[in-house]
């Protein structure tokens, strides 16, 4: 049992930090990226889009790259702060967080650009900022989206593996998380174990995925 | 009648070009004409929602906007009641929180006693926690035009006022604009393309047609001198029940 319990508080604990970043920045790009244009608009939509076609290797190649001691960033910050993201769970959150933003922005992107226009425009004429137009009008109206929006990030988060494995690596109760788990048992030849962590992802992901459907369907139309 | 408004607008647009001018006191105002004449165009920029390319719109002396020394007001500071053609209220709040969300400071005690007045001016108070979803036509465009006057507009816009509510109603609703207008004496700026109501409601009607004014006056003076064979045809088919209609 324990490997099984360590990995699943791994895995939450990076797929929820993951998922509040994706929460922050994604929520941002998506309301941006549906209500203005501006130029380099379509190269940001498919930069932020990427990771979800290409091989999340290749994504984690990327990281190691950005993050890396020798990385353009990760080298400041080693110098700085004598710490990389490198081998550690932070590592396999910023992992998750890249491969699930898409996922967001793409589904709460949507959800606010088919808020009807004439609830901002009416809200304009009663004297409401685009600030207070947002937060009282958009976001509520199209909150369903946001929320299903943020679940697939979620899901896509926990079971994040290739990105994971390039960045964090697989170190067993530090950045062995139930996909990277789920191969070490089967690397060992421990199926029961395998076998007990696949299961239990799927049923997490299965929940999670239930409840994002069930959220796309409007309560106010 | 005193002009308190006073419109020019142009704008071109792919396919369609408008040119419009006219002035209005605080009255009833009509803009008639057919569907794509550019009525409900001159009511985006005369709510700042959409820029024209030129022109000049004044209400009671302030200047709201005028093309040639860059003045455009944002909606927000044109202080107007704008009533949308399918309302627009907000799904996710009851009746009384879409007219609250209209006021200044939607907390205070003020606030609170404002929406009072107008769901009860409205006879709205046994709906008032409804959503817009539950509520009927007629409902919920006396919530919309509620929450239009939460920030006691200084003139009206309201776009096919009687398009959406069952003819039943209609002419009760007719009744209401004019009581309500005779009441805030502010200019009340409304579309239609039914020219039996234009000449039921209107003070002073603006004919519109692709995009020009055709003809401005009373309706009394439209239907007696009509300024060209467009205009003629168009009243000659109320003909006598035009006559009965503003009279009423």
């Amino acid at each position: 049992m324990e490997p099984l319990l360590d990995a699943l508080r791994l895995s939450l604990m990076v797929s929820l930090s993951a998922t509040v970043a994706v929460a922050l920045v994604g929520l941002g790009l998506a309301y941006v990226l549906a209500s203005r244009d501006f130029r380099g608009k379509h190269l940001l939509d498919t930069l932020i889009s990427l990771p979800l076609v290409l091989p999340p290797t290749v994504v984690g190649y990327y990281l190691v790259v950005l993050f890396g001691r020798q990385g353009w960033l990760g080298g400041a910050l080693h110098r700085w702060l004598g710490w990389s993201l490198v081998f550690t769970w932070q590592g396999a959150a910023v992992a998750a967080f890249v491969v699930a933003l898409p996922l967001m922005v793409r589904v709460a992107r949507a959800a606010i650009e088919s808020v009807d226009q004439d609830l901002i425009q009416i809200s304009a004429t009663l004297g409401k900022s685009e600030w207070e137009t947002a937060m009282r009008v958009v976001l509520p109206v199209a909150r369903q989206g946001i929320l299903a929006g943020l679940l697939l990030a979620f899901a896509r988060a926990l079971g994040e593996f290739g990105a994971t494995l390039m960045i964090a690596g697989n170190i067993p109760g530090k950045t062995s998380t139930l996909p990277l788990s789920i191969y070490t048992a089967f690397q060992n030849g421990d199926d029961g174990l395998a076998q007990s962590l696949a299961v239990l992802l799927t049923l997490i992901s299965g929940l999670v995925m239930y409840l994002a459907n069930r959220w796309t369907v409007s309560r106010w139309m | 009648m005193d002009v308190v408004l006073s419109v020019s607008l142009q704008k071109k647009l792919p396919g369609f070009d408008l040119d419009v001018t006219w002035e209005a006191g605080a009255e009833i105002v009509v803009l008639f004409g057919p569907s794509g004449a550019g009525k409900s165009l001159t009511f985006q920029m005369l709510a700042g929602l959409t820029k024209a390319d030129q022109g000049l719109v004044r209400l009671g002396g302030q200047v709201l906007f005028d093309a040639a020394s860059g003045i455009h007001l944002p909606p927000q500071q044109r202080e107007v009641g704008y009533l949308f053609q399918h309302y627009a209220l907000f799904p996710h709040m009851s009746a009384e929180d879409n007219i609250l969300f209209a006021h200044a400071h939607p907390g205070s005690p003020e606030a609170r006693v404002a929406v009072q007045s107008l769901l009860q001016q409205f006879h709205l108070e046994g709906v008032s926690r409804l959503m817009p979803k539950a509520l009927s036509g007629g409902q919920r465009q006396r919530v919309a035009l509620a929450r239009a006057l939460m920030r006691n507009p200084r003139w009206l816009l309201l776009d096919e006022p009687l398009s959406a509510v069952d003819l039943s109603v209609r002419r009760r609703i007719r009744a209401e604009l004019k009581q309500l207008q005779r009441t805030l004496a502010i200019p009340m700026v409304l579309i239609t393309h039914d020219l039996g109501e234009a000449l039921s409601l209107a003070d002073f009607l603006v004919i519109y047609d692709h995009g020009r004014v055709l003809q401005t006056g009373s309706p009394e003076a439209v239907l007696r001198h009509p300024k060209n064979p467009v205009i003629a045809e168009w009243v000659g088919d109320v003909g006598l029940a035009g006559e009965r209609l503003f009279s009423f």
